[in-house]
């Protein structure tokens, strides 16, 4: 058995199960109904708790299940939840999470700094119960004496149990955690005799004596994974033994027999079962021996964690419709569908050079396919943003805690989909935005309640696509930028010339300066001056391009646009001279005949000014410029460019390739392509092009703008 | 009558081999009555590096069914892996060590 599949797949689920938590205990507050939440967080602790202990993790074993202790209290209503318990919570999720990337090896860190504490926090909610805190330090040598009580567990297993690939032994290996496992009888009767033995199948059976402080549900909770699998009880300490003479009934053993058995197990005095059937003692007629008998059973047909098998339903429903594919494996598909472009193109180039008509609509129809081909392998990449925006409840949640404020989170366009790469690189630049705007964006509830907004902030995240790109936007309801701070601090910096006159979009751009900060103060969370300079370098490096848009009082709203993918796209491909370049088709709005003053840097397109950019100077480019350029209008956001070409190509599937790290100063370019033909096209990057157009050099901006 | 038999058991028993050490015992078994009748056996375990439920299973059915034909089967030379099983559920009677201790 390949223990390393089980282990990742065990912290795969681990994470899940850590991201689920997460979100109910947000929400748990805010729903009128928290019980559905209360049963996800307690599944989430108590099945990592299960899984961990199957793989002999006592780290994650041992911590957890304190705080299941704890959760198991709050299901059963003794404890309230509360906002302080929720935050404690959220710092156990965090500890967990910790714990499990340490046994995945993800983390060196080893400080145990916040286990004592949380430990003390997660005891004081249990108080003085007698049952939790020896089990909680996760060793049967630290259970104190006093309070273990000795239990019995019978256990029958069916035949299926091993061919479903349960032990039965780790099981009982488990249970030596909970306490001292006093003595175990195995039941051996149900054996055929060897010829008739399936050896696959299971027909024993056995008899556990444990001596542990830990409570009913805790032990039940153990046998959870073959609960479908055998018939089970258990009977706490200090059951009358007239429930043990039921038991025996029931597994129709001989009173003799299982008496002898129990008496092994130290559960019952030698010879006290047979007795008590030969002589029905007086008290089993009693009604209310039959109380606490039937109160401490518990079948495994019916264990009482509730929810538990509707989540194991939802499991199974959701296993039938998702595979868990290595995303490395994805990159291979993906890159060798690439390789399948930029072939299918040599093909089509070859044949129409040879003009055979059959073999042209041939490659065409090949060309078709691999189109989609192309487009459902990218689709298996995209994810949906949604789960990235929820983490934001909880940076939100703590953060809001931090700076004394009540902010709101609120989420718009979950379901957009987008490239897990991006997604993944995203977050980082996101929760650096959202901090900002929670930090300095929102102000303090005096403020806005001077200013006649309500008391609590407002952040919202949104996103939407928009032309072969998502826009990913976080506003905050704040006091907008402070125009004059930034601009002064600039001039301060040597950014910007003093007296020189800048629109509000080209004084908002400067916060995107390195180094650049204007908080007053700086907390722990932002103001550093670091970050937003690295936030859009970061959006950058994935093709995008960030924006702030700002109004005094009434919020700030930064804009970020990202490719959806990185690995392919559809391209119009341009020439200019021998060079030949490819433009995202999603940008480019139309194509008009060249006319323009020579000397002009724009042009008139039906009655508005249009500046452009001439690629043959951008990149000195040798040669004359043909007798009929043309002019590419291509579009990013609300701002439209053109750029002056010899020859237009038309589409084509580009496979970005990045470029070698000796190009990586070049501005404008964003990758190459491998075309058909075998020759490279670069691909521009039209982002950083329109930047450049605004940077040329004041005499001519003034001249464009005149 | 004096002829011990010794059986040894190797690698892993367990489920996955559970078919297979079920062919072998009751290989053994034929062998031993083919060769005139009830023996003594020795199930030579020192060579197990694992065992599981399905073992066990295995190995108890085996000391009860030799048993009731006359076959005196003992489980001697244990590994660190089945004693270790074997004392969870109290079965460690039926191994050599204890046995003579």
């Amino acid at each position: 058995m390949n223990m390393d599949l089980a282990l990742n797949t065990f912290f795969a689920e681990s994470r899940e199960l850590l991201t689920e938590m997460e979100a109910a205990l947000l929400n748990v507050l805010d729903d009128v109904d928290p019980t559905d939440d209360i049963n996800a967080i307690f599944r989430a602790a108590h099945t990592i708790k299960g899984s961990a202990g199957l793989f002999g993790i006592d780290a994650i074993v041992g911590f957890t299940h304190v705080v299941e202790s704890v959760l198991d209290r709050v299901r059963e209503g003794t404890i309230p939840i509360s906002r302080d318990l929720v935050g404690l919570m959220l710092a156990c999720r965090d500890h967990i999470g910790m714990l499990v990337e340490r046994a995945a090896g993800e983390t060196s860190d080893t400080a145990d700094v916040d286990e004592p504490e949380l430990l003390a926090r997660l005891s004081a909610y249990l108080g003085d119960t007698p049952a939790t805190p020896a089990a909680a330090s996760a060793g049967p040598a630290d259970a104190e004496p006093g309070l273990l009580g000795h239990w019995h567990i019978s256990l029958r297993l069916d035949e299926s149990v091993l061919r479903n690939g349960m032990d039965p032994l780790s099981f009982i290996r488990y249970l030596q955690r909970l306490g001292k496992v006093a003595c175990v009888a195995c039941c051996i009767e149900s054996l055929p005799p060897l010829p008739e033995l399936d050896p696959e199948a299971c027909y024993l059976g056995f008899e556990i004596g444990l001596d542990s402080a830990a409570d009913q549900a805790t032990i039940a909770n153990t046998f959870e994974f073959i609960a479908d699998d055998c018939s089970i009880h258990i009977l706490p300490p200090g059951t009358p033994p007239s429930a043990y003479l039921d038991l025996c009934r029931e597994r129709g053993a001989d009173p003799a027999d299982f008496g002898e058995r129990l008496a092994r197990c130290g559960t019952l005095a030698p010879g006290e079962l047979e007795a008590l059937a030969a002589n029905p003692s007086p008290h089993a007629l009693q009604p209310c021996a039959d109380e606490p008998r039937d109160a401490v059973r518990t079948d495994a047909s019916c264990p009482p964690p509730a929810g538990k098998p509707r989540a194991a339903e939802e499991t199974r429903t959701q296993e039938g419709h998702s595979i868990r594919i290595d995303a490395d494996k994805l990159d291979h598909l993906i890159n060798l569908v690439g390789e399948l472009i930029t072939a299918s193109a040599g093909a089509n180039l070859a044949a129409r050079r040879l003009g055979n008509v059959e073999l042209q609509e041939c490659n065409s129809q090949v060309a078709d396919l691999v189109e989609s081909v192309r487009d459902s392998t990218l689709q298996l990449r995209m994810v949906k943003i949604g789960a990235t925006f929820n983490r934001f409840r909880r940076v939100v949640h703590d953060v809001s805690r931090t700076l004394g404020k009540n902010i709101h989170l609120v989420v718009r366009g979950e379901d957009t989909e987008l490239d897990k790469t991006v997604v993944e690189r995203i977050s980082d630049p996101l929760t650096h935005l959202v901090r900002n705007a929670m930090d300095h964006g929102i102000e303090p509830a005096e403020t806005r309640i001077a200013h006649g907004k309500p008391g609590h902030g407002t952040i919202t995240l949104d996103a939407r696509h928009d032309s072969g790109h998502i826009v990913i936007e976080v506003s905050d309801d704040g006091g907008g930028l402070d125009r004059e701070r930034i601009l002064a601090k600039a001039v301060q910096r040597g950014l910007v010339e003093a007296g020189r006159e800048l629109s509000d979009a080209e004084v908002f751009k400067l916060i995107f300066e390195p180094g650049f900060s204007t908080a007053a103060q700086v907390t722990d969370l932002s103001g550093r001056g670091v970050g937003m300079d690295v936030v859009k370098r970061n959006i950058e490096a994935l093709r995008g391009s960030v924006e702030v848009s700002s109004r005094p009082a009434l919020g700030t709203t930064v804009t970020v646009r990202l490719p959806l993918t990185l690995a392919i796209i559809d391209g119009f491909q341009v020439s200019v001279g021998t060079s030949l370049f490819v433009l995202p088709l999603d940008m480019v709005d139309e194509c008009v005949a060249y006319s323009a003053h020579a000397d002009h840097n724009y042009t008139d397109l039906r009655g508005r000014v249009l500046p452009f950019i001439r690629l043959r100077d951008m990149f000195s480019i040798p040669g004359p410029a043909s007798a009929r350029q043309n002019i590419v209008v291509v579009r990013h956001g609300d701002k439209r460019i053109g750029l002056v070409v010899d020859t237009l190509l038309g589409e084509t599937q580009a496979v970005i390739k990045p470029l070698s790290r000796i190009f990586e100063q070049v501005r404008g370019i964003s990758g190459s392509s491998i075309l058909g033909s075998g020759e490279v096209a670069l691909i521009l990057d039209v982002p950083a092009l329109m930047e450049q157009a605004s940077h040329s050099p004041p005499a001519e901006h003034s001249r464009i703008s005149a | 009558m004096t002829n011990i038999r010794t059986l040894r058991l190797d690698g892993e028993l367990t489920i996955y081999c559970a078919q297979e050490t079920h062919r072998q015992l009751l290989q053994t078994l034929a062998d031993q009555a083919s060769e005139g009748g009830p023996q003594a056996l020795e199930i030579d375990l020192s060579g197990v590096s694992e065992i599981d439920t399905a073992g066990v299973q295995l190995l108890l059915t085996m000391l009860r069914y030799a048993g009731a034909h006359g076959v005196n089967t003992r489980l001697v030379r244990e590994s660190a892996a089945v004693a270790e099983t074997m004392t969870l559920l109290s079965l460690d009677g039926y191994l050599e060590q204890r046995a003579h201790a």
